[in-house]
């Protein structure tokens, strides 16, 4: 049994053994499941990529509209209230955001939001009902992942709003006689929005860990469960193997913010 | 000097922080600026209230928090009601088994009531400050019968201090690295600066799990504690030092810092007495933003059940029970110590947030 996962060897040979492994695409196999860790792990990273984008599209369309609403209607009523809304949406854990919305959901719609899938698609082939199924279920944890980034981005695009709206330039467009919706939507957005997209990598860190637990606690087919699994099994290959696959997501998404980053703003070059 | 800033302070007096701004020190303005701040204030007050609630658990918390009552499990929370004859009281609990389920159910018998006595002494001689001699679960039990307020209160002295400790721990290393970072510069400083970054590029939860799991299963409650708590501040401490190294970057070429080199003093003068003392303000505000941060890991990790372990208590330890939601919607107080950790989080973000304003020396 130890020969064949060649748990004899000391600690840092299995680990130089795995690791040569990893970037040939060998991942070793898993003890829980007695299967390659390869087999296991792809449509899970899928779905955990699908969650991801997709609570970072939701951050994005809810917190800019919002951030410039809450700037420009600085210290009304409304204003107050979205800020202490986003405090509340910044401090509540995402888990128990999963929590408190399943037990509503169960209590008042009488529905179980288990999974990904109703039943009916569980492990059915790829249908475009299937898909539609998957786009029903998909809504909740992309909400409930992305409203933790969502508080705080609001915070920022308010914050960097008010500080363009301060500026010269700004004075100089409403001295014109522009509109004030002009103004504020074609000269000091398209500045105060810049700095959301270098935001944009950072706060992937943030999505990928919230949706690992909110998974767990909606049972959904992400890397979540099976890590949480993993770790407590000692099944260490897989394990190993998962956290690699996020980080590696992590660099990549980075990557693409960076160069995102300089194809809005030509003022920034990277030599 | 600092007799004459205690004079200007009394012949000034008025709480406008503008009249004198030049004769107060700059710990005295800050103070001034963040006490008109009411959000920050009331959040601080309620902090401080629920550290002495924690700390004092022993005697503020109606019952042990490993008081186990196998005959009085799952009790919903009872209410209070007050009678001039008796004073508050609670009724009685009369037990009913489901036909169906089986499970024993609880209801009040209101023949039955149980008068809440204050300094009340139990059977080993303990004090607390409300307790009853009948059953009295305010917040109702959990599945061993442990009353469910007296382990809200003994894991707030988990779950509070954890993030102090953790946040110490990371600003005591991310102030070292961080300056050593900006005072040296060159090769040091790039060295520094990857390694965050490579921290920073991680998932913090899913790392956070691992390390958690990868600790040993035979050790006792306060190496599982101060593990959790080193393995928090592993990841935290690089945003820190990211702020200080920037400060003492701009410090370092400054005139004061010229004059005291050229004045011939030494490194660890430097940095000691002009470097750090300008970046205490920032420090301060990072940490207690860093606060809630380190909060919420330990609740979700002891959640998933691979932070803190029982006998310890923490919220999240207690919200472990809540797990599933069949468990909840039979027993839906169990999702109670849900409240004080988004209470305490929600006002690390206040307090945070008036400290940086406050400590902002262009705000308003």
């Amino acid at each position: 049994m130890r020969e064949r996962y060649g748990l004899n060897a000391p600690l840092w040979k299995r680990y130089l053994i795995w690791i040569s492994g990893f970037v040939r695409g060998n991942f070793g196999e898993s003890f829980e499941y007695k299967r390659e860790v390869d087999e296991l792990i792809w449509d899970r990273i899928a779905f955990t990529l699908i969650i991801s984008v997709g609570s970072l599209i939701f951050t994005y369309i809810v917190a800019i509209p919002l951030g410039i609403y809450s700037a420009t209607h600085q210290y009304k009523w409304s204003d107050h209230f979205l800020t202490f809304l986003s405090f509340v949406g910044m401090s509540i854990p995402a888990f128990l955001l999963a929590l408190s919305l399943m037990v509503f959901a169960f209590e008042i719609f009488d529905v179980p939001l288990f999974g990904l899938f109703s039943a009916y698609y569980e492990g059915a082939p790829w249908t475009w009902g299937k898909l539609g199924d998957l786009f029903k279920h998909l809504w909740i944890p992309v909400i409930v992942v992305g409203i933790n980034g969502t508080a705080s981005l609001m915070r920022i695009m308010r914050g960097n709003l008010l500080d363009v709206l301060g500026q010269p330039f700004v004075q100089t467009a409403r001295a014109k006689g522009l509109k004030e919706i002009v103004v504020v939507s074609k000269h000091a957005v398209r500045i105060a929005i810049n700095p959301l997209i270098s935001i944009l990598g950072m706060s992937l860190p943030g999505i990928l860990s919230g949706s690992a637990i909110v998974s767990i606690v909606l049972g959904l087919p992400t890397v979540g469960p099976i890590l949480l699994n993993s770790l407590l099994n000692e099944d260490i290959y897989l394990a190993g193997t998962l956290i690699m696959m996020l980080s590696l997501l992590l660099v990549i998404g980075n990557l693409i913010a960076d160069i995102a980053l300089a194809w809005v703003d030509p003022r920034i070059r990277y030599e | 000097m600092k007799s004459t800033i205690e004079i200007t302070e009394e012949v000034a007096g008025a709480d406008d922080p503008w009249t004198d701004g030049g004769q107060l020190s700059y710990r005295q303005l800050i103070w001034r600026r963040f006490r008109k701040n009411r959000m920050g204030v009331i959040a601080g007050a309620l902090l401080l209230l629920f550290y002495i609630l924690a700390i004092g658990a022993d005697f503020f918390a109606p019952y042990h928090y490993n008081e186990i009552n196998m005959r009085l499990r799952h009790v919903p929370p009872q209410r209070l009601h007050f009678s001039f004859s008796d004073g508050f009281y609670v009724h009685g609990l009369k037990s009913v088994r489901n036909s169906e389920s089986l499970e024993l159910e609880f209801t009040k018998d209101l023949m039955q009531r149980h008068r809440v006595e204050f300094f009340f002494k139990d059977a080993k001689g303990r004090r607390h400050l409300f307790s009853s001699a009948g059953p009295m679960f305010l917040l109702g039990t959990d599945r061993m019968g442990r009353d469910l307020l007296s382990r809200i209160m003994y894991g707030a002295r988990v779950s509070m201090t954890l993030g102090l400790v953790g946040v110490l721990l990371s600003i005591v290393l991310g102030s070292i690295l961080g300056t050593i970072s900006g005072y040296w510069g060159g090769w040091v400083d790039n060295l520094i600066q990857r390694i965050i970054e490579i921290l920073s590029a991680f998932p913090d939860i899913p790392l956070w799990m691992a390390l958690g799991a990868a600790l040993p299963p035979g050790w006792s409650s306060i190496q599982i504690y101060f593990g959790i708590t080193i393995i928090l501040s592993i990841i935290r401490w690089g945003g820190l030092a990211r702020q200080v190294r920037g400060k003492v970057l701009a410090y370092r070429e400054s005139d004061f810092v010229m004059a005291a080199r050229a004045a011939g003093a030494g490194h660890w003068h430097i940095i000691t007495k002009h470097l750090l003392p300008g970046c205490y303000s920032h420090i301060i505000v990072i940490a207690t933003l860093a606060i809630p941060g380190m909060i919420l890991g330990e609740t979700a990790l002891s959640f998933l059940g691979l932070g803190i372990r029982p006998p310890m208590t923490s919220w999240g330890v207690l919200l472990e029970e809540a797990q599933r939601v069949t468990v909840l919607l039979h027993y839906p107080w169990l999702i109670f110590p849900a409240l004080p950790v988004l209470v305490v989080v929600i006002a690390f973000n206040f307090l945070g947030d008036a400290l940086r304003d406050a400590a902002d020396p262009y705000s308003d």
